[in-house]
C-alpha cells in the first residue's frame, strides 16, 4: 500500500498531510509547534519515519526537532549552532564588513543512507553537519572560509545557505546554493568547496558574470542524472549538463524567468516545473493567475498548467523551498503559497487541487512517498 | 525558592505550565545573581538554551527581557544580585518576550 506524507512547515507551526496513492483524500495534523516559524521538515530517505524540523522565532531562537514516528510526536535535539573557529566577516548590505552572526536554519537535508546525519543550510550563510541526529552540530566551514567568503553579501532575505543537494552517483560530491553568493560544489563531502557561476548572469552586479555574487533561488537534480542541473535564479531559468562546470540559460517562452521554486519530475529527468513570478520588485504571479510552467524538454519551452489554479484575483507567492514532488508511477507535484495554501496535483501537473487553503503562509514543502 | 514565569513558547517547549520554582539559594539566604538563576534555570530545562541567552556569548537576546518586583533587569550583568523579594520566593523572576511583530 503506498502513501503519499506531504511535510509543511509555515510562518506558525509545520502541517503534516497524508493520504494513499491516489492522492483524493487527506489527512491534515497541525500546527505542530503552534506559533513558531518552522522553515523546513525533511524527512530521512534510509528511514521515512525519521524527520528533522526546524523551528525558530526571532524571539526564542532556533531549536532542532526530531520525530521517530513520521512526526505524530516530536523530540527537542541539539540547538547549538556554533561557528568553527574565528568567523570574519563579510559584506553587508551597505558594503561594510559585518561579522557572521547566526540566525537560523533554513533548510535541512539527511543523508541518503544514515539516518543519523543530516546537513544544515544556515543564515548567516554556513553548512553544519550532525552525525547524532541532529544532538549536537559540527560546522563544515570549508565553504564559509572560502577565499570569496569575505566579499558575499545578503539577499533581502538574509544570507541563507538555502540548499542541499547530495550526488547520490558521484561519492562525496554535493552542492549548495547562497542568497546571494552563488551556487557551490564540493568533491569531498564537504570538506573543500569552490564555485560553480560559470555561465550565470545578473546584470544586478557590477560585473554580471562575477564567479561570487548571483542570487541563486534554488536548484534541483534528478537523482538518476546527477550531472544535470536546473536553477531559478533571481532571474533566468538555468541549466547545467556538467555538474556546475558550465551553465546556459533555458528560460525559452517563459512569461518571465523570475521566480523561486524548481523541481524535476520523479520519473521524467527531463521534465521541470518552476512558478514564475512577476519580477524581484513584484513578489506574485503575472497578471494574478497562479500557473506553474512544465517543460518537458528539459527547459525553453514550457507550458502552462493552470486547471484547477486560480486564474483571477491571485497575488500569493511560491517561495524556494515550497515545491516537491512524489515519486508515484503517476508523479505527483506539490506546492504551498505565502497565501497558506497547498496544491497537489496526482497527475504531473495537468490538474490541480487545493489540499488546504487557509494555513499560514507556507515557507517549505518536502514529500515523501511511502510503500 | 525562586520562582521563574516564563513566556508561553519557552513553557510549551519546557513541558511545563504555571511558574517554575528553582531551587535556590540552596543553602540559605545567600545572594543569588540573575545569571545563576537563569544558569539553572537552563540547567534543569536543557531545552531552554540559547533561547534566552545566545549560547556562544550568553548574551541576552535582543527580543528577551527579565523583569522582577517591578524592575527591568534586562541590561544588569549576569552578577546582579537578585532582589530579596525574589530569593524569598514571593515575586518572580519574569522572562519576557517582548512585545513586537504582528
Amino acid at each position: 500500500m503506498t502513501a503519499v506524507r506531504v511535510l509543511v512547515g509555515t510562518r506558525k507551526g509545520a502541517f503534516v498531510l497524508t493520504s494513499d496513492g491516489k492522492r483524493e483524500k487527506w489527512d491534515v495534523t497541525g500546527p505542530h509547534f503552534a506559533g513558531w516559524e518552522i522553515y523546513h521538515v525533511k524527512g530521512s530517505p534510509a528511514n521515512p519515519d525519521r524527520l528533522y524540523a526546524s523551528q525558530s522565532t526571532s524571539w526564542f531562537g532556533q531549536q532542532i526537532q526530531r520525530s521517530e514516528d513520521g512526526g505524530q510526536t516530536w523530540q527537542s535535539a541539539g540547538n547549538e549552532f556554533s561557528y568553527d573557529g574565528v568567523t570574519g566577516t563579510h559584506q553587508w548590505y551597505d558594503g561594510t564588513p559585518h561579522p557572521w552572526e547566526f540566525a537560523r536554519v533554513w533548510h535541512l537535508e539527511p543523508s541518503l543512507h544514515d539516518p543519523d546525519t543530516v546537513y544544515a543550510g544556515v543564515e548567516d550563510a554556513a553548512l553544519f553537519r550532525s552525525t547524532d541526529a541532529g544532538q549536537s552540530w559540527k560546522e563544515l566551514s570549508g565553504l564559509r572560509t572560502h577565499d570569496t567568503g569575505s566579499h558575499w553579501q545578503p539577499g533581502a532575505g538574509g544570507m541563507c545557505l538555502h540548499t542541499i543537494l547530495l550526488d547520490p552517483v558521484h561519492e562525496g560530491r554535493m552542492f549548495a546554493a547562497i542568497s546571494s553568493a552563488g551556487a557551490f560544489r564540493s568533491d569531498d563531502a564537504g570538506e573543500s568547496w569552490r564555485p560553480v557561476t560559470k555561465g550565470l548572469r545578473s546584470e544586478f552586479m557590477p560585473d554580471p558574470e562575477a564567479e561570487i555574487g548571483h542570487c541563486v533561488h534554488r536548484i534541483a537534480m534528478h537523482p538518476s542524472r546527477p550531472d544535470v542541473l536546473f536553477m531559478q535564479k533571481h532571474w533566468d531559468v538555468m541549466r547545467t549538463d556538467n555538474a556546475g562546470e558550465t551553465w546556459h540559460e533555458i528560460s525559452g517562452d517563459l512569461p518571465t524567468d523570475f521566480g523561486f521554486p524548481i523541481s524535476v519530475h520523479a520519473n521524467e529527468p527531463d521534465t521541470v516545473y518552476v512558478v514564475p513570478i512577476t519580477s524581484d520588485s513584484l513578489h506574485f504571479p503575472p497578471d494574478g493567475r497562479l500557473r506553474v510552467y512544465r517543460s518537458r524538454a528539459g527547459g525553453n519551452e514550457w507550458e502552462p498548467l493552470t486547471s484547477g489554479l486560480p486564474q483571477q484575483n491571485c497575488y500569493v507567492n511560491v517561495l524556494r523551498d515550497a515545491m516537491d514532488v512524489d515519486s508515484l508511477d503517476e508523479c505527483g507535484i506539490y506546492f504551498g503559497t505565502t497565501g497558506g495554501q497547498v496544491y497537489a496535483s496526482a497527475d504531473a501537473g495537468d490538474t490541480w487541487s487545493a489540499v488546504v487553503r487557509d494555513l499560514p503562509a507556507v515557507l517549505s514543502v518536502e514529500v515523501q512517498t511511502l510503500s | 525558592m525562586i520562582m521563574v514565569e516564563l513566556p508561553a513558547h519557552l513553557r510549551t517547549l519546557a513541558g511545563v505550565s504555571g511558574e517554575v520554582a528553582l531551587d535556590l539559594p540552596a543553602d540559605g539566604p545567600a545572594a543569588v545573581t540573575l545569571g545563576e538563576a537563569l544558569d539553572a534555570l537552563e540547567a534543569r530545562y536543557p531545552v531552554l538554551r540559547g533561547t534566552m541567552r545566545d549560547q556562544g556569548t550568553g548574551r541576552r537576546r535582543a527580543f528577551v527581557r527579565f523583569f522582577a518586583c517591578k524592575e527591568d533587569l534586562s541590561h544588569e550583568p549576569p552578577d546582579f544580585p537578585l532582589p530579596e523579594p525574589v530569593l524569598r520566593g514571593s515575586e518572580p523572576l519574569l522572562v519576557v518576550g517582548a512585545i513586537t511583530g504582528g
